[in-house]
């Protein structure tokens, strides 16, 4: 049978009941990266503005505001969700792990420290301006919790709803095999087979360079 | 991109959520998982003046399993079903239609009944519950009622539910013995809705004779499509052309800016072929797994070359 705990996870009497007036307020209190944070909202205040404008954690990016470019992607309760398609009274109560709260993910608990997924992006190159990066890493931090040891296909299904414009992606598939690495192994090298691409790119450059001088 | 603003309630109980609807009537739109409503509501393409926002309601994030079937709450998120082993075993279609909604985050929070009372005819799950004989359970302030599939889907985004009620569970038969199942579809890019779908449960019986192929369909007509085309499988020697052919007579494909009626329609006898020969390797296999015998005179990989 099944294991549904959803109920037992709402145990804090900050769970958002009763009735909010259109137009009106009310004080919606969320744990954030592990700290209790709380704001005056209108009921229609997504997760991600509310995130943005309200608590001023503004490394939650918001894209397409309708739930398909990824980028708004944060933990609830662990689990990754579209910030933009969740209203912020509905996760009153809830945990809710942004970018900014990844570093603390680590084993020493330092939020100035890189979780392995950050540290993959650094060592892979997986991002170039940035925008979509913060779902990127939310969604990997899940990916890989959940399936420690992706293969290469594996990795292009977790990220899948994701878009980025800028790399062509194959980066970031290197990040997530290098992040899976890096979680089980801090201490892990870095293999040609996550710098292959930027190699290969950067060696074309060199040729260009040398046949223009 | 941003909602209108609206009445928010926050029941507890199914009661409390029934109250509500009772008084709000027409004005309301229940929130579950929001993968749908949201987005609509961000596009102000409905402006409800309430919203009946039941994820802190109690008991709706069950999912029973018995020799019936699988019965899923309201508030089971369409990942939970599709990660949960029982319901697959029970159902197998269940976790093979549901990998293919939209993107795993997505999932993590849409709701599969959800998505049943959306009542999109290119929904994974629609389709499912039609092709399955499945039911819905609506509760309203004035009782409760178990609406079958084949009732419940009225149009486009339009089911059978009252202004006042709500969707409290979804019912999807067990898989019988002797059944298989498969799901293919084909989408512009992955997780995309799909341009064509197709589910297929096929009967075979102790010899491996298929003896029933049953499809179901979406986004090739305005409500879930299920047709019978156990005739057109034994039909002889070219039965695969003469499924696809049955299969394309069958759906009624509009055409959008994504592809052109008959581009659909070809789609539709391609995947119908490709689900059915999945689904009657399944259940040969199953047959074959329960009695060790009769597996020769199925040459599945054969038929598919």
């Amino acid at each position: 049978m099944s294991e549904q705990v959803r109920s037992t996870s709402r145990n804090g009497a900050e769970v958002a009941t009763g009735t909010v007036p259109a137009g009106a307020r009310s004080t919606v209190a969320v744990t954030v990266n592990g700290t209790h944070r709380s704001a005056e909202v209108e009921s229609r205040r997504t997760l991600s503005d509310y995130l943005r404008h309200d608590l001023g954690l503004t490394g939650t990016h918001v894209g397409c505001e309708h739930g398909v470019c990824g980028a708004c992607t944060v933990l609830l309760d662990g689990t990754p969700v579209r910030s933009c398609l969740v209203f912020a009274v509905t996760a009153a109560g809830h945990q809710v792990t942004t970018a900014e709260g990844l570093g603390q993910l680590d084993e020493s608990g330092d939020p100035n420290s890189l979780s392995p997924v950050q540290r993959a992006f650094r060592d892979c190159h997986a991002l170039q301006c940035g925008f979509c990066t913060p779902g990127f890493m939310t969604t990997i931090t899940a990916g890989i919790a959940e399936n420690p040891d992706p293969t290469r296909d594996e990795a292009v299904e977790m990220i899948a709803g994701n878009l980025c414009r800028c790399t062509g992606y194959q980066n970031i598939v290197d990040a997530v095999l290098r992040a899976a690495e890096l979680a089980k192994d801090p201490a892990a090298p870095l293999t040609d087979r996550f710098t292959e691409h930027s190699d290969a790119a950067h060696s074309a450059d060199q040729d260009a360079d040398g046949a223009g001088a | 991109m941003k909602p209108a603003p609206f009445t928010w309630h926050g029941p507890r109980t199914v009661d409390e959520a029934v109250a509500v609807l009772a008084e709000v009537g027409h004005e309301g739109k229940v929130l579950a998982g929001g993968q749908s409503l949201i987005p609509v509501l961000a596009m102000r393409l409905a402006e409800p003046a309430h919203l009946v926002d039941i994820n802190a309601v109690a008991g709706l994030d069950r999912i029973v399993v018995d020799a019936t079937g699988v019965t899923i709450g309201a508030l089971v998120r369409h990942a939970s079903l599709e990660r949960d082993d029982a319901a697959a075993a029970a159902q197998p279609l269940l976790r093979q239609a549901l990998r293919l909604v939209a993107h795993p985050t997505i999932r993590n929070r849409g709701t599969t009944v959800g998505s049943l009372a959306h009542a999109d005819p290119s929904g994974e799950m629609t389709s499912v519950l039609t092709l399955l004989g499945g039911t819905i359970t609506a509760r309203s302030a004035r009782g409760e009622r178990t609406i079958p599939a084949t009732e419940f889907f009225v149009g486009p985004l339009e089911s059978a539910l009252a202004a006042d009620e709500l969707a409290v569970s979804a019912h999807f038969p067990a898989a019988s013995a002797g059944t298989g199942s498969a799901f293919v579809e084909v989408a512009r890019r992955h997780g995309d809705y799909a341009l064509c779908g197709v589910g297929a449960v096929a009967t075979v019986d102790p010899a491996g004779a298929v003896t029933g192929l049953r499809c179901g369909y979406l986004s090739v007509s305005e409500t879930p499509l299920t047709v019978d085309l156990t005739d057109a499988w034994n039909s002889g020697d070219d039965a695969a052309a003469a499924t696809a052919a049955a299969a394309r007579a069958a759906v009624d494909p509009l055409p959008d800016i994504h592809a052109t009626a008959e581009y659909r329609r070809q789609l539709a006898g391609v995947l119908t072929v490709r689900a059915a020969e999945q689904a009657v390797a399944q259940a040969v296999q199953r047959v074959g797994t329960m009695g060790r015998d009769n597996e020769s005179g199925h040459n599945e990989e054969d038929r598919s070359a």
